[in-house]
């Protein structure tokens, strides 16, 4: 585990060796009179997976819609590959955390409604469709519906749709959230190696310690609102191990305890 | 000593088989067999109140559909709704068309929804029915005048329906749509009308229903023709069966036209709804 918050706060900690996919600069969000986000300067390394941690109400959302361009930030820059948003663009996707599936389309035109909606034609955006289908675990459920699935199916839908546009940006907002717990460990595992495979770099929004420690690269924990920036932290688990060597991992659990321990004072 | 116990239970198994398959037909289709029995429960008692009888204006069952084959045979339904089907239709499209045309826009547009409404909202609490006079002295006794009739009585829970529905659209699909960068058109065909669909359905139903109200209550206060003729004409020649019969078409016309419109929902709009 390496601790590189001390970096982090004189400038956005540029891990050596990686490129940024994502920068953000200066963001402040307010709503209303409420200040949700306060001067968040971060870098997301491309290629990797990193977790915005943090308590209820810290904001990690509203940076991850931010990010997406859902909506806009009061003040500061993010930018993506170097250009700055404005708002959705083709170099990222998003993962609901409801699933925001079509609940009148299969499971074939919901993973492939993001090319549908760039103008692709049928034949073409059905393969493409049925190669993430397979790749999310999902072959032979092409034609259900969402209410035909359970929750964790949905979010394999949900996450196969962000994959079939070849975005190199995944952002999660806590796509397990509503996922039962044996799911989600199955799901978790499996993200890890759609990570290995896909070469994208993935923000995920959580609100699990374990899952965080267990998914990430790297962990940025937002303090309680207004959401600033308490702690950056990289795992450094070997992702070589199985997963059930690495949740009894020393390392592991040390990581989680520690984060808990960084949080606790923000729970009443 | 085998033999007869066999040959005995091989011939009480076919019947009990038999039986057993009818039971499990029977229980496959048990609403509609339940619904079947509401309404042959409702004729009963129609029946019986025919026959005491509660007034001698008040044809039994048995008369009324005597009376309806009759008239169903002779052809003076299919004229009649020849005539009625009309203004009905054309005030129908007319309504559907704007209805869910200014729901939509109703539905997207603050600016819209604060001019249009309220109009709606009064002229759905208004009693239409005692409009429909003046408007024989606008636009006389013809084919205008009865269209209107249906615009008036179905347009506006149509525009309010689909004013709520595009209000309502779940908005974390629309979302989920500009995230994938879908414009405003693709957000409105591929997931506010969708969406939205079974509440503008709904209203389409309602307006439907309510349309039927109209084009006969414009045949019984403009001028009888049509079904509105059968219905006056049979009342004022004291033929009760026949007036009655009358009334039980148009109900009937009404309930068709209403499960086909659901019919065809289900199978344009929400598939989904098909397969469960």
């Amino acid at each position: 585990m390496r601790n590189i918050t001390a970096q982090a706060a004189t400038a956005a900690a540029v891990p050596a060796g990686s490129d940024v996919a994502v920068e953000v600069r200066g963001i402040c969000k307010m709503y209303n009179e409420v200040e949700a986000l306060r001067g968040i300067d971060l870098d997301f390394p491309a290629g990797k997976l990193t977790t915005l941690l943090g308590p209820s109400g810290c904001g990690k959302t509203t940076l991850l819609k931010i990010i997406a361009g859902l909506i806009p930030a009061t003040s500061g820059e993010v930018r993506v590959n170097g250009k700055a948003v404005t708002g959705p663009g083709p170099e990222r996707a998003f993962v609901f955390q409801d699933f925001a599936l079509m609940p009148w389309a299969t499971v074939m035109r919901n993973v492939g409604f993001g090319l549908e909606l760039k103008g692709m034609g049928k034949n073409e955006r059905q393969a493409i469709a049925q190669k993430y289908i397979a790749e999310v675990g999902l072959s032979g459920f092409e034609n259900k519906y969402p209410h035909e699935l359970s929750g964790g199916m949905r979010q394999r839908v949900g996450l196969a749709r962000a994959f079939a546009v070849n975005a190199d940006v995944l952002l999660l907002d806590e796509p397990f959230s509503a996922v039962d717990e044996q799911n989600r460990r199955k799901f978790q595992e499996d993200l890890l190696e759609l990570v290995e495979k896909e070469k994208k770099t993935f923000i995920f929004v959580t609100h699990s310690i374990e899952e965080a420690v267990y998914c990430s690269d790297r962990i940025v924990i937002l303090s309680r609102r207004p959401g600033r920036i308490a702690q950056i932290i990289e795992p450094e688990i070997d992702r070589t191990a199985s997963p059930d060597a690495i949740r009894r991992d020393q390392g592991y659990l040390d990581t989680v305890e520690e984060i808990w321990q960084g949080l606790k004072h923000y729970v009443d | 000593m085998s033999f007869p116990v066999q040959a005995n239970g091989s011939s009480r198994a076919v019947p009990t088989s038999e039986a057993s398959f009818f039971w499990r037909k029977l229980s496959e289709h048990r609403t509609a067999l339940w619904r079947l029995a509401s309404i042959g429960l409702f004729f009963l008692v129609w029946e019986i109140a025919g026959r005491i009888p509660i007034s001698f204006a008040f044809p039994t069952f048995l008369e009324t559909l005597r009376a309806f084959v009759t008239m169903t045979l002779d052809g003076s339904f299919v004229a009649a709704y020849a005539e009625t089907l009309q203004p009905l239709v054309i005030g129908i499209t007319i309504s559907a068309v704007i209805g869910i045309g200014l729901g939509i826009v109703m539905g997207l547009s603050r600016f819209a929804e604060w001019l249009v409404a309220p109009v709606f909202i009064v002229l759905q609490a208004a009693p239409m029915a005692a409009l429909i006079p003046l408007i024989t002295f606008v636009y006389g006794i013809g084919l205008v005048s009865k269209t209107l009739a249906v615009i008036m009585l179905a347009l506006p829970v149509i525009v309010l329906n689909g004013y709520k529905a595009v209000r309502n659209a779940n908005p974390s699909l629309v979302a989920m749509c500009y995230s994938f960068q879908g414009n405003l058109w693709q957000r409105i065909t591929k997931i506010i009308i969708p969406d939205a669909s079974p509440v503008i359905f709904a209203g389409l139903r309602l307006g439907l229903a309510a349309g039927f109200i109209g084009v006969i209550l414009a045949e019984l206060l403009i001028t009888p023709t049509g079904i509105g003729d059968l219905i006056t004409y049979h009342r004022s020649v004291a033929n009760y069966a026949e007036m009655y019969a009358a009334v039980v078409s148009i109900i009937l016309v009404s309930t068709l036209t209403l499960a086909a419109l659901e019919a065809f929902e289900l199978r344009v709009l929400r598939p989904e709804k098909r397969k469960s």
